[in-house]
């Protein structure tokens, strides 16, 4: 029995990863693009990126050290001018989204502009949805909590602009079941804006309505997942739809919908007041702003922490979170995005450089930019093989090849970890991993095969030398017999 | 002639030959047993109070959509209840005129609904990777020790459930565990004796980290967010 809880989020990626599949390539057309007039709209390079002052955080109250209800967001700029913002429209909105370059904080990075911008076709008279993505639940990854809990101000804000974008009547925050005391902040935020008028009829004066749901999940990863996470809104199993028909056009009760991450709603309303080029101007091109980090695992001092993108990892271990346990030179490995991408040894540790362009070069994911950190005492078979049975544990049984194959996996790597295998084997665990991925209507195949590639890439010799001590005992104990 | 042992050690190390079903590590058990406590002749019915919740429970969904206000509802009963019956799903299905079937569906995918008797505490220890990395084997083992069951098993006297359940999103805190609904974070072994100790006294202990921290801040001293926060109109472009 048991229950267990899970899931995610965000994480995720899920969602909007079948997107995030298809932007990798798409992507790659979008540089060609936007280098056409690279040289006109680039900023200035910046020589480093990282140590981010004070002044250019978005989450002032990240830590909790100050009041989270609406006198003390108030006090830190939450709710200035929004009403200005309302009135400036949808475009304005839109536009300084888009020039901000703000790429979705769920995992899969599609610029938020364009996916906003996707709910302005001419209406048909349906009402539509902004659904805030609050399932988070991918392992490694807590900064959609500390949000929630600290700052809910700013991811109310947050709706309310962002519906405003793209035209919403009103949002609905799911957020996954087991976060009951953040649930309990987030919706005391929300009443707090009730009745100050920040949102409902005539939200901030501006002429226009716009309500705020909370809607509590009850313990599924897969939720996370865009079109799960619609599913389950509607009262259903959260089992993801087949795309198209796309969100924008069939959402949340056959309306036209977006789903976006908590963080990336909670910054828009200071990009908006701060001015896109502002944002724009963190971080490398293509991979702007500032973002949540959370560094976990065997560091000596684990923590959440936002920073600018493009931070090498190096510097963000040691500045943060007080440098790997033992040393850098103690340093094994690092799952540098939440526990669907792949692990990066220390020796691309050194270089790797925290942003979504950075981690592809390094045959990896910024994903939710949840570094876990792995030094030399780990048993990193084992560490694989317990993210594999949380995969298997969420899959949500729909697809075949997710639901048997992380099966296999699960078993296979059990058997790794003691080294009781062929070496042959460690092919057919890439082969298996190879057709579960993309093979599947959402992403958690995905996800589920990434870890076990990484392992396979990195940590073959590893696996290997388990396999032998196996059998050189094995061999012993059968002559001893 | 072949010993047991013999045959035993043999069929270990060829174990890949054998078939077995599906080892259920985590997971309830999908079908609906009659039993003493859970059977279709225990009536459950929804306290006042709670009918007031429900009534603002469904108005938050558009007209011909109540179905959306069922995981809601079922988390109602439960709290209610303290676990989930079948009756209990029964009820949810009359108020959303629904065929059974449906919930049914949706309680037995979400694992937060406990469809057999749980404790009065339900003890849930995350053993996922990043609180694998920092100790949650030594939390859950001591919890066995001390309340004296296994995973997923309930006590006697109906106090304590112990469950082993995967990421709660508290990666920065672990090792932790979840307490019904308060989170008890940056654990070790010391910190979980005591928590136990405090429920066994109805004394609910403060959630949150159990070292000098407050939150997800690092626990020597902060390296960002050292100054006042701004304030509105810090920077805010001219033309707005």
């Amino acid at each position: 029995m048991k229950s267990s809880a899970l899931v995610r989020s965000n994480l995720v990626p899920k969602g909007h990863a079948a997107f995030g599949l298809s932007s990798l390539s798409f992507k790659n057309i979008l540089h060609l693009r936007q280098n056409s007039t690279a040289s006109a709209t680039t900023p200035e390079l910046k020589s480093s990126y990282g140590n981010l002052s004070d002044s250019d955080r978005i989450f002032t109250n990240l830590y909790g050290r100050h009041d989270w209800q609406l006198k003390g967001a108030l006090k830190r700029g939450d709710w200035y001018k929004t009403k200005e913002i309302l009135i400036k429209g949808t475009d304005y909105i839109i536009n300084e989204v888009k020039t901000s370059g703000l790429r979705g904080r769920g995992g899969a990075g599609f610029p938020t502009g364009m996916k906003w911008s996707f709910m302005n076709k001419p209406s048909d008279g349906r009402p539509k949805y902004l659904v805030v993505n609050a399932d988070e639940g991918e392992p490694g990854t807590c900064k959609d909590r500390e949000i929630m809990r600290h700052d809910p101000h700013k991811l109310i804000e947050g709706c309310l602009v962002a519906g405003r974008a793209m035209g919403a009547c009103a949002a609905y925050i799911y957020i996954r079941g087991e976060f009951y005391n953040e649930a309990s902040n987030l919706q005391q935020a929300i009443c707090e804006a009730y009745q100050a008028g920040l949102i409902g009829k005539n939200a901030c004066n501006s002429g226009y309505d716009f309500d705020v749901f909370v809607h509590r999940g009850a313990g599924a990863y897969i939720c996370g997942e865009e079109t799960a996470l619609i599913e389950s809104l509607e009262g259903k199993q959260g089992k993801p739809r087949l795309k198209p028909p796309f969100p924008a056009d069939v959402g949340v009760f056959g309306c036209p919908t977006t789903v976006s991450n908590v963080e990336t709603v909670a910054v828009a309303p200071t990009i908006c007041r701060r001015g896109g080029a502002w944002f724009l101007g963190l971080g490398r091109p293509r991979n702007s702003g500032t973002k949540l980090f959370n560094i976990s695992g065997h560091v000596n001092n684990p923590c959440t922490v936002e920073e600018e993108m493009s931070i090498p990892l190096k510097e963000l271990i040691e500045r943060h979170a007080g440098g790997v346990t033992g040393g850098w030179d103690n340093l094994l490995a690092v799952i540098p995005g939440g526990s669907s991408t792949p692990l990066i040894p220390k020796h691309v540790c050194e270089t790797a450089i925290m942003d979504f362009d950075g981690l592809v070069a390094a045959q990896t994911s910024l994903g939710t930019a949840a570094v876990i950190v792995m030094n030399k005492q780990t048993d990193i078979v084992k560490a694989i093989a317990r993210l594999i049975m949380f995969y298997k544990h969420e899959s949500c049984g729909q697809c075949t090849p997710c639901r048997e194959g992380i099966n296999w996996m699960n078993k296979i790597m059990y058997r790794f970890v003691d080294g009781q295998a062929q070496s042959s084997e460690i092919d057919m665990l890439w082969e298996i991993s190879k057709q579960i991925e993309g093979h599947t209507i959402c992403a958690l195949g995905d996800g589920a095969a990434w870890p076990v590639q990484g392992l396979i890439r990195h940590f073959r010799p590893e696996l290997e030398r388990r396999m032998k001590k196996y059998h050189e005992q094995n061999e012993k104990q059968a002559l001893a017999n | 002639m072949l010993s047991l042992n013999k045959i035993a050690k043999c069929l270990l190390s060829n174990s890949r030959t054998l078939q077995t079903s599906t080892v259920v590590r985590h997971d309830t058990m999908f079908n609906h047993r009659d039993t003493k406590e859970n059977n279709l002749d225990i009536k459950f019915e929804f306290t006042d109070e709670n009918k007031k919740r429900i009534d603002a429970i469904l108005a938050i969904y558009p007209d011909g959509h109540k179905r959306a206000a069922m995981i809601p509802l079922l988390d109602l009963a439960q709290r209610q209840h303290g676990w989930l019956p079948i009756s209990a799903m029964h009820k949810v299905a009359d108020i959303l005129d629904l065929p059974k079937m449906r919930v049914y569906e949706v309680a037995t995918f979400y694992t937060m609904f406990m469809r057999k008797p749980t404790g009065k505490y339900h003890v849930q220890v995350c053993t996922t990777t990043p609180c694998w990395l920092r100790g949650s084997d030594d939390v859950m083992s001591c919890l066995k020790r001390k309340l004296n069951i296994g995973v997923g098993e309930t006590s006697k006297d109906g106090l304590w459930t112990l469950s082993e359940v995967e990421c709660l999103g508290a990666c920065v805190n672990a090792p932790m565990m979840q307490v019904n609904d308060d989170y008890y974070e940056d654990l070790n072994v010391k910190d979980v004796e005591s928590i136990i100790d405090d429920l066994k006294n109805d004394k609910i202990p403060t959630p949150g980290p159990r070292t000098t921290r407050y939150a997800s801040e690092p626990l020597d001293g902060l390296t960002s967010l050292k100054e006042e926060p701004y304030g509105p109109g810090f920077q805010v472009r001219p033309d707005l």
